[in-house]
C-alpha cells in the first residue's frame, strides 16, 4: 500500500499552481464576477494549451493521456485559484460521459474538440429542485432523436457547444442524449448565480435533433457513474478552495490586532482553525481514496466516490464559513475576497447534488455491499 | 498510489495470518467484536495477556518494528500495520502493553544508555516486565511541565518524594517512566529529570481509583524516599522535558490509532435491529445521515493514518499532524456511543449485558469515551497543538515559563 502521489505526479500539481498564480489571481476572477462575462476565455485556452482538458484523455483522442492521479491534482489548482472556467462541467461531466459511454465514432468525434478547448461541453441533468437519487425527477423527453423538455439549471450550460442530456425514451426508461446546444429548437437563458464566477443556465429543448448516448435504458446509471467520477475529481477542486480559504484567513488573523495582540492568538480562533483544519484532513484522506479508487476502476469507487463528496461538502462549507466570521466586518465586504470563497464553495457543494442526497447514497450503498 | 498490499506485503499477510491461525481462534465477523475497554484487569487476565505476548515474542511476531538485538525483527511500520490488522481478526487478550510498547520502549531507544536498552527493552517486548507511565500528578495534567514530585541526589541514588496520578496499570505494573523536579530553582521546564523506576521498591504505595465505567485502570502513586539508582536516570539531568516529550509524541500516535471510531460497523448493525418511526431505524433518513457523517469521519481517520503510514515508510518521523488522530477520534467515539444508545430509546439507560442490545457495548463505550477525550491530551490541548504546531497560530500566552519555579503561584484546587 502507498497512500501519497508520486514526485511526478506532484510536479503536475506544482506547474499547475504557479500557471494558475500566474494567470488566474483573484482578479480575474472578481473580474468575470461583477461581469456579464460568463468565464474567462483566455484562462480557458490556456489550460487546454496546459493540456488539462484531456489530461485523462488517451492521446488517441486528443488527450495528454497522463491519468486521474494527475487530473485531480490539477482541479485542486483550479480550486485553490477559484478559477472561473468551466472545468467541471467540460472535464469531469461531458468528457467522462463520452469516455465511458460514448461510441467509438462519437468519441473520435467529440473528444479532440473538448481537450482542445474548442468545444465546452456539459451535462444536463437537474429539472428544477429536483432529487437526483431516484430517475423519478425525468420529464425531458428523446424520441425518434429529437429532444424536448427543460432542464434547469445547467451549470456553464449558456456557454457550452455539447451538452449531454439525461432524458427519457418513448417507453419512458432514462437515457441519454448528446446535443449541439448551439442548434435550433433551444432555447438558453443565462441564469443568476449564487456564485457569478461560474455561470448556470436554463436549457429548453423543443424538438432539438440529438443522438443517443450509451446503451439504451442504461442512462441512469450511466449517469449515476459519471457522476461518481465527478464526484471524486470535484472533491479536489472543493479542498483547494477550502485549503486556500484557510491560508488567507490564517494570514489575515496573524496580522490583525485587537486588545493589543494579533487576533490569531486567541485560543477560540486558534481552536476554529484547528477545526477547520481537521475537516480537510478528514475530506482530503476521503479524497485521496476516491482518487486511488477512480484511478484503478476498482470496484469500491460507488461508495469511495460518495465518502470523498460528503467529506469534501463537509470541509469546504466549514473553511468558506469560518473564513468570514473569523475576518469580522471587512470579511462582510464585496471589496474583500472572503464572499468568492463562501460562493463557490456552496456552488460547487451543490453543482452535483448537495451533500445529504450523497450522504443517503453512501448509506444505500453500504447496505448493497454487505447485502452482496 | 495504490491501496492494495504490493506483493510482499500480501505475503506477509498470509504469513502473519498463517501464525495466527495456528494459535488463536478467529472472531465471527457477523457478530459484534469483543469490547476490550470492557474487560478487567484481573489477575487471570494479566497471566492470559503475559502468556500471549510470550507466544507472539517466540515466534517473532512481538514488537515486530523494534531492532533484532531486543528481540523485534527490524519491520517495516507498514508491517506492523499489516499484523496488527490480522490480529485484530482474532480472539486475543486486550492489550495491557499499549504503553510501554507504544510510548516507553520508544523513548528508551531514542534516550537510552546501551545498557539500558540492553537490560530493559527485550523483557518489555517478550511482555514478562509490564510499564506504566508516572507522569501526571494532581496539580500537573496539562500543564505537564508544572509538576513537583521530587528527586534530590542522595550518593549514586536519588531519593524520590511526592504524589504521581492516574496511572494505568501501576497496580500490575513491574516498572515506571518517571519525571521528577531535580531543581526548583530552574525555570519551570529546565529543572526536570527523567527516571526509570521499579514499582516494587520501597516507599511507593499504589492505590487504585475507581473510574466511572466502575472499572479501576488507573491509580494513585505515592512516592515516600524511593531509592533510584542513579544509572536508571534517562538522559542528563535537567533534560527530562525533552525526554517526556518522546514519550507524548509516541503517546498521542499511539491513542489516536486505537480510538473507539473503528465501531460503524455494529453501529450499522444496531440501526437494523432498532426501530423508530415504526420501522427499522435504518430507514429513517435522519439515522442514515448520521450513519453517513459518522462512517466519513471514521474512514477519514483511518485514511489519514494510511497517508501517515506512507510518509513514515518513506522515511519521515512522525509529527504534530498524527495529533488529528486522537482530536477527531476520540469525540467522533463518544458522539458515536451517544447515538447507539439513543438508537435503542428507554432501553438504552439499561446496562445489563443480557438485554442491551449487542451486550450493552455502547453503555459501556459511552461511559469509557469521556475519558478517552482526556488521557494523553485533552481536546483542547490537542487543538492548541494543532493550530500551534501545525499550522503555526501564536503560542498560548505563558505567565509563568522564565521564573524560578518555585515562584510560580498555583491555585487551590488539587486533586
Ligand atoms: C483514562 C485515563 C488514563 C490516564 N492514564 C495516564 C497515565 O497512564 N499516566 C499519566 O501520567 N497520566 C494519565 N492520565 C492523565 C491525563 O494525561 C490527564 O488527565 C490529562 O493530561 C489532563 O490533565 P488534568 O486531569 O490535570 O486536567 P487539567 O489539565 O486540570 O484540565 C482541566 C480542563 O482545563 C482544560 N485546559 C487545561 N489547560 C488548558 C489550556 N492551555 N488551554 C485550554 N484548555 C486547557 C482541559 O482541556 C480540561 O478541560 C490519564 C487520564 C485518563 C482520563
Amino acid at each position: 500500500m502507498n497512500f501519497e502521489f508520486s514526485e511526478d505526479q506532484k510536479l503536475v500539481q506544482k506547474t499547475a499552481r504557479d500557471y494558475l498564480a500566474e494567470h488566474s489571481g483573484l482578479g480575474v476572477c472578481r473580474a468575470v464576477l461583477e461581469s456579464s462575462k460568463p468565464y474567462d476565455s483566455g484562462l480557458w485556452k490556456g489550460a487546454a494549451e496546459m493540456g488539462w482538458l484531456g489530461a485523462a484523455v488517451p492521446e488517441q483522442f486528443g488527450g495528454a493521456g497522463l491519468g486521474y492521479l494527475e487530473l485531480v491534482l490539477i482541479a485542486e489548482e483550479i480550486g485553490r485559484a477559484l478559477a472561473p472556467i468551466p472545468f467541471s462541467s467540460s472535464v469531469y461531466l461531458a468528457t467522462e460521459a463520452l469516455l465511458l459511454a460514448g461510441s467509438e465514432p462519437q468519441k473520435k468525434k467529440y473528444l479532440p474538440r473538448l481537450c482542445s478547448g474548442e468545444l465546452i461541453g456539459t451535462f444536463a441533468f437537474a429539472e428544477g429542485a429536483s432529487d437526483l437519487l431516484d430517475p423519478g425527477f425525468v420529464s425531458t423527453r428523446f424520441d425518434a432523436g429529437r429532444l424536448s423538455g427543460e432542464k434547469v439549471p445547467v451549470a456553464d450550460g449558456d456557454i457550452a457547444g455539447l451538452g449531454v442530456v439525461l432524458a427519457k425514451d418513448a417507453k419512458g426508461a432514462p437515457c441519454l442524449a448528446l446535443v449541439d446546444l448551439g442548434g435550433s429548437g433551444i432555447t438558453r437563458t443565462t441564469l443568476e448565480s449564487f456564485d457569478p464566477s461560474r455561470s448556470q443556465a436554463r436549457l429548453r429543448f423543443e424538438g432539438a435533433t440529438a443522438e443517443p448516448l450509451g446503451d439504451a435504458g442504461k442512462g441512469f446509471q450511466i449517469f449515476e457513474r459519471v457522476l461518481d467520477r465527478a464526484a471524486v475529481m470535484m472533491a479536489f477542486e472543493q479542498l483547494g478552495g477550502a485549503q486556500r480559504a484557510l491560508e488567507v484567513t490564517r494570514e489575515f488573523t496573524m496580522n490583525r490586532y485587537a486588545f493589543g495582540r494579533p487576533v490569531a492568538s486567541f485560543q477560540a480562533l486558534k481552536h476554529r482553525m484547528a477545526e477547520v483544519y481537521c475537516a480537510l484532513e478528514l475530506g482530503r484522506s476521503n479524497a485521496y481514496y476516491g482518487a486511488w479508487a477512480l484511478s484503478s476502476s476498482a470496484e469500491e469507487l460507488p461508495v469511495a466516490a460518495a465518502g470523498a463528496r460528503v467529506a469534501a461538502c463537509d470541509a469546504s462549507s466549514l473553511s468558506a464559513e469560518e473564513m468570514i466570521q473569523l475576518h469580522g466586518g471587512v470579511g462582510f465586504t464585496w471589496e474583500y475576497d472572503c464572499h468568492l470563497y463562501y460562493r463557490r464553495a456552496k456552488l460547487l457543494g451543490l453543482a452535483l447534488g448537495s451533500a445529504a442526497e450523497w450522504r443517503e447514497k453512501l448509506i444505500r450503498r453500504l447496505e448493497s455491499r454487505d447485502a452482496a | 498510489m495504490d491501496f492494495n498490499d504490493t506483493p510482499e506485503e500480501a505475503a506477509f499477510r498470509a504469513r502473519a495470518r498463517g501464525w495466527l491461525e495456528k494459535n488463536a481462534e478467529p472472531l465471527d465477523p457477523s457478530k459484534v467484536a469483543p469490547n476490550e475497554m470492557g474487560e478487567r484487569e484481573d489477575a487471570a487476565t494479566i497471566r492470559r495477556c503475559k502468556a500471549w505476548q510470550a507466544k507472539k515474542a517466540d515466534a517473532g511476531w512481538a514488537c515486530i518494528t523494534w531492532p533484532k538485538e531486543y528481540g523485534g525483527q527490524d519491520a517495516t511500520p507498514m508491517q506492523r500495520v499489516i499484523f496488527n490488522q490480522e490480529e485484530a481478526k482474532f480472539r486475543v487478550p486486550p492489550n495491557i502493553y499499549a504503553i510501554g510498547h507504544g510510548m516507553l520502549g520508544p523513548t528508551i531507544m531514542a534516550h537510552g544508555s546501551p545498557e539500558q536498552k540492553k537490560r530493559y527493552l527485550p523483557s518489555m517486548l517478550r511482555g514478562e516486565e509490564v510499564w506504566c507511565q508516572l507522569f501526571s500528578e494532581p496539580a500537573a495534567g496539562s500543564d505537564l511541565a508544572g509538576l513537583r514530585t521530587s528527586a534530590v541526589k542522595e550518593g549514586t541514588d536519588w531519593l524520590l518524594n511526592g504524589q504521581k496520578i492516574w496511572s494505568t496499570g501501576a497496580h500490575f505494573c513491574d516498572w515506571g517512566m518517571i519525571v521528577t523536579r531535580t531543581d526548583p530553582s530552574a525555570a519551570k521546564h529546565a529543572g526536570l529529570t527523567y527516571f526509570i523506576v521499579d514499582m516494587h521498591s520501597r516507599g511507593i504505595e499504589v492505590r487504585p481509583i475507581k473510574q466511572i465505567n466502575g472499572a479501576s485502570g488507573f491509580n494513585e502513586v505515592f512516592f515516600s524516599n524511593v531509592r533510584v539508582p542513579d544509572s536508571n536516570r534517562l538522559g542528563a539531568v535537567g533534560d527530562g522535558w525533552r525526554v517526556a516529550l518522546t514519550t507524548l509524541m509516541n503517546e498521542r500516535v499511539a491513542i489516536g490509532a486505537g480510538t473507539g471510531s473503528g465501531r460503524f460497523k455494529d453501529l450499522l448493525r444496531l440501526a437494523k435491529q432498532t426501530r423508530r418511526n415504526g420501522r427499522p431505524a435504518i430507514e429513517d433518513s435522519a439515522v442514515r445521515q448520521k450513519l453517513a457523517d459518522f462512517y466519513v469521519r471514521s474512514k477519514g481517520l483511518q485514511y489519514t493514518g494510511y497517508r501517515t503510514l506512507s510518509a513514515l515508510s518513506r522515511g519521515q518521523i512522525p509529527g504534530p499532524e498524527g495529533s488529528i488522530g486522537k482530536a477527531v477520534g476520540a469525540p467522533l467515539g463518544q458522539q458515536m456511543a451517544a447515538f447507539a444508545v439513543e438508537l435503542q430509546g428507554a432501553l438504552g439507560a439499561v446496562a445489563d449485558k443480557e438485554l442491551a442490545p449487542q451486550e450493552a457495548l455502547w453503555q459501556e463505550a459511552y461511559l469509557s469515551a469521556p475519558g478517552l477525550r482526556i488521557a494523553g491530551g485533552t481536546d483542547e490541548i490537542l487543538k492548541n497543538i494543532i493550530a500551534e504546531r501545525v499550522l503555526r497560530l501564536p503560542p498560548e500566552i505563558r505567565v509563568d515559563k522564565e521564573k524560578p519555579f518555585r515562584d510560580i503561584p498555583s491555585g487551590n484546587i488539587t486533586k
